[in-house]
């Protein structure tokens, strides 16, 4: 079927606000960092920045310890993304390859754990992290975020796992493969792309996370980089916004770097579903 | 066998959770305190001076370390719960007075009553401590508190040739009404002033309840009464209809208010103000840090009191804080340190820190605060008339704000719904929501 060129222009036309609107906010947070206060203030604010300055990334350094908030939540994420990639890689490959009913279950499981909100849990969770002298501590806050991410990181993963067909394994078997070479020589790299994405979500999720580490977290140098963004703000949202603006900005960087790096095994993730049966 | 699993999981993690021991968090070492202080001062020049304070008790208490941390307003309700739930909460806590009924009903907070110097003690006024007094305990200290003034145009208030009102003579509510139609070049009652888009005032009501609330103080409203029997049962009496209507003729019969603000926050309605948009805006009185920061050069503004009604330029605050957790194994020292912190001349730089008001009366009397630039000295006057926010301490008043309140202000400040309607659903919605909490 042949798209017309009204169709197509159309089609480009949507993307292109589609972008557009995904592209806003940033670049509008950007442009917020390098404006100075009389400009935050004015009624017809430009795009571009008439007087740019540097002042509130100064201000924003000056008034927090935003490089030691960005490494908690460096370590955090980092801890996070790979012990949970670890633990479902594994899990998602039984409960895709055996379709027993507790992999039922398990699913159904996945499914509800997402709808708990964070103050249903926190408290005995505190209780919990706090009996095993957690609290405050860097581990715990990357338990908590394991835990948190695991659900759907195994959810995202039995989906990959089911997209790399079973005919490959067996006929690797057939070939005299042992379980583990089929495993590791043919089922990991075809799941790599996956497994990549998998992590990237629980890198984001706990990069991101705000109320855990608030709680969680007492010691002023264990803060995370979300929490130390809310010291920007006050009472009823008032907010100092140019630093605000300039620190949000810089904590969104790691996430675009990382996007940046694994684009193209994102990308290639997204064809290696696409095997003919 | 399979269905028992759960419930192994179950026992195992209350034996985890019950198998440890509280560490009692911040017990001696070596015979030497760490108190936890935990701070919501959140402006650079703020955070400094606490910051300040705090090396500067250390250095003068060398068997008592204060531990500065900061927290945040944002959650702080929840992440406080948490911490006491979990008996891990900071030793002297940073809060609104508003924040604190349930925390001090719960049983959460120390009871300063005996705790405090009679030196600090007498220094607050009455009315303050009523703020943070349930039943019969205290359970804060109330240091600094933030009025709602009026931010005008300077240039534009005297071009128009209105009367400038002072504290001691401010504006009635009715002759605001008409001043704002004035300045909106209306005067017609036809709307939106001369046609211009420009407004004589404007109303960030984001937040409307605790606005329209501590507002109507003035008027004699009071929309909450405790009976004899001890329960709270809400009224919308006259006085507390002059507020509201007041708001409701600007933005719906004169146009001298603008639909747009109604549903912004105080910072939303700054570039409209600078851009001469609006002649005023209503705001809280820490509002002025951002209007140096953001304002044009050149332009002149200045602080003008609220509108009084029959009960003079009385207001509702909730102040800021400081309580002491009631497991803090040391409350003696805590609240030494809060008597230390809200010394007058340490109220002063804490209140100049946070561009708000001292409750403490000497703290009132230092020349820092009462200078005519940044429109201090019209703050200090109005000091004496601030009074407890009247929903404070009802229990049942989140749910009632949240749930009635908020939306029924909200639709009859926009005109969807007129005065009657709003009586209903305040009086007989609220009262539904505060039964169940008076049971």
């Amino acid at each position: 079927m042949r798209t017309s060129g009204r169709t197509r222009a159309g089609q480009y036309a949507a993307l292109f606000a589609y972008l557009v609107f995904l592209a806003f906010p940033f670049l509008w947070l950007v442009s917020t960092a390098f404006k100075p206060p009389r400009e935050l203030g004015s009624l017809h604010p430009a795009w571009l920045p008439q007087d740019p300055t540097l002042d509130n990334f100064r201000q924003a350094f000056d008034e927090q310890p935003l490089l030691r908030a960005a490494a908690n939540s460096l370590v955090a994420a980092l801890g996070a993304a790979v012990i949970a990639v670890l633990i479902a890689t594994p899990m998602a490959y039984v409960m895709a390859r055996h379709r027993t009913r507790l992999a039922k279950a398990a699913t159904g499981w996945v499914v509800v754990s997402q709808a708990f909100p964070f103050v249903l849990v926190i408290i005995p969770l505190f209780l919990v992290l706090k009996n095993l002298r957690l609290i405050d501590s860097v581990g715990g806050l990357v338990m908590v975020y394991v835990v948190w991410a695991l659900p759907f990181a195994l959810w995202m993963l039995v989906g990959y796992v089911r997209a790399v067909p079973a005919e490959l394994e067996e006929a690797a078997a057939v070939d005299g493969a042992g379980r583990v070479r089929t495993l590791v020589s043919i089922t990991a790299p075809l799941l790599a792309p996956g497994i990549v994405a998998t992590g990237l979500f629980a890198f984001i999720s706990a990069w991101n996370e705000f109320f855990f580490a608030l709680v969680l977290l007492k010691s002023p140098e264990k803060q995370t980089l979300p929490v130390v963004l809310t010291h920007f703000l006050g009472a009823e949202g008032v907010a100092d916004l140019g630093p605000l603006a300039a620190a949000a900005f810089l904590a969104t960087v790691p996430s675009l770097v990382v996007f940046a790096l694994i684009q193209k095994r994102l990308t290639g993730g997204m064809f290696a579903g696409a095997v003919k049966n | 066998m399979r269905a028992r699993w759960p419930a192994v999981v179950a026992v195992g993690l209350l034996l985890v959770a019950g198998s440890g021991c509280s560490d009692g968090g911040n017990g001696s070492q070596d015979g030497r305190i760490t108190l936890r202080f935990q701070s919501l001062a959140w402006q650079k020049e703020s955070v400094d001076v606490n910051r300040e304070l705090v090396r500067e008790w250390n250095a003068a208490h060398p068997d008592i370390e204060v531990e500065y941390v900061q927290g945040s307003w944002d959650s702080v309700h929840d992440q406080l719960l948490t911490s006491f739930e979990g008996g891990e909460a900071p030793d002297i806590i940073h809060d609104a007075s508003d924040d604190l009924a349930d925390f001090a009903y719960g049983g959460y907070l120390a009871d300063l009553s005996g705790l405090l110097s009679d030196r600090l003690t007498s220094d607050i006024p009455e009315r303050s401590w009523e703020t943070t007094t349930f039943g019969d305990g205290v359970y804060g200290v109330p240091f600094l508190q933030e009025p709602r003034v009026l931010i005008a145009n300077a240039e534009w208030l005297e071009r128009s040739g209105v009367r400038i009102p002072t504290p001691e003579k401010p504006w009635s509510w009715s002759e605001f009404r008409t001043v704002t139609d004035e300045l909106g070049g209306g005067g017609d009652g036809k709307g939106d002033g001369d046609g211009d888009g420009k407004y004589g005032v404007a109303w960030p009501l984001k937040e409307p309840v605790s606005a329209t609330l501590n507002l109507s103080l003035s008027a004699g409203g009071r929309l909450f009464h405790r009976g004899d029997d001890g329960k709270v049962r809400i009224r919308f009496d006259e006085g507390d209809a002059v507020v509201p209507r007041t708001i409701h003729d600007q933005v719906d019969t004169d146009g001298s208010a603008p639909r747009s603000t109604l549903g912004s926050g105080g910072s939303d309605t700054l570039p409209g103000f600078f851009g001469g948009k609006y002649a005023m805006v209503p705001l809280g009185f820490s509002y002025r840090q951002q209007i140096v920061q953001q304002a044009p050069k050149g332009f002149e503004w200045r602080v003008l009191p609220a509108p009084a009604g029959a009960d003079g330029l009385v207001q509702g605050v909730s102040p800021q804080t400081l309580s002491v957790a009631a497991d803090s194994p040391h409350q003696e020292e805590a609240a030494a340190f809060i008597d230390f912190l809200l010394r007058p001349r340490n109220m002063v730089r804490l209140a100049l820190g946070d561009w708000m008001l001292p409750t403490g009366t000497a703290a009132l009397r230092a020349p820092a605060l009462r200078g005519e630039a940044d429109g201090w000295a019209t703050g200090v006057a109005l000091a004496g008339r601030l009074r407890s926010a009247p929903a404070q301490s009802v229990r049942g008043y989140p749910e009632w704000k949240d749930k009635v309140a908020t939306p029924a202000l909200q639709e009859y400040y926009s005109g969807a719904i007129g005065l009657g309607e709003l009586r209903r659903r305040l009086v007989t919605d609220g009262n539904l929501v505060l039964n169940r909490y008076q049971r």
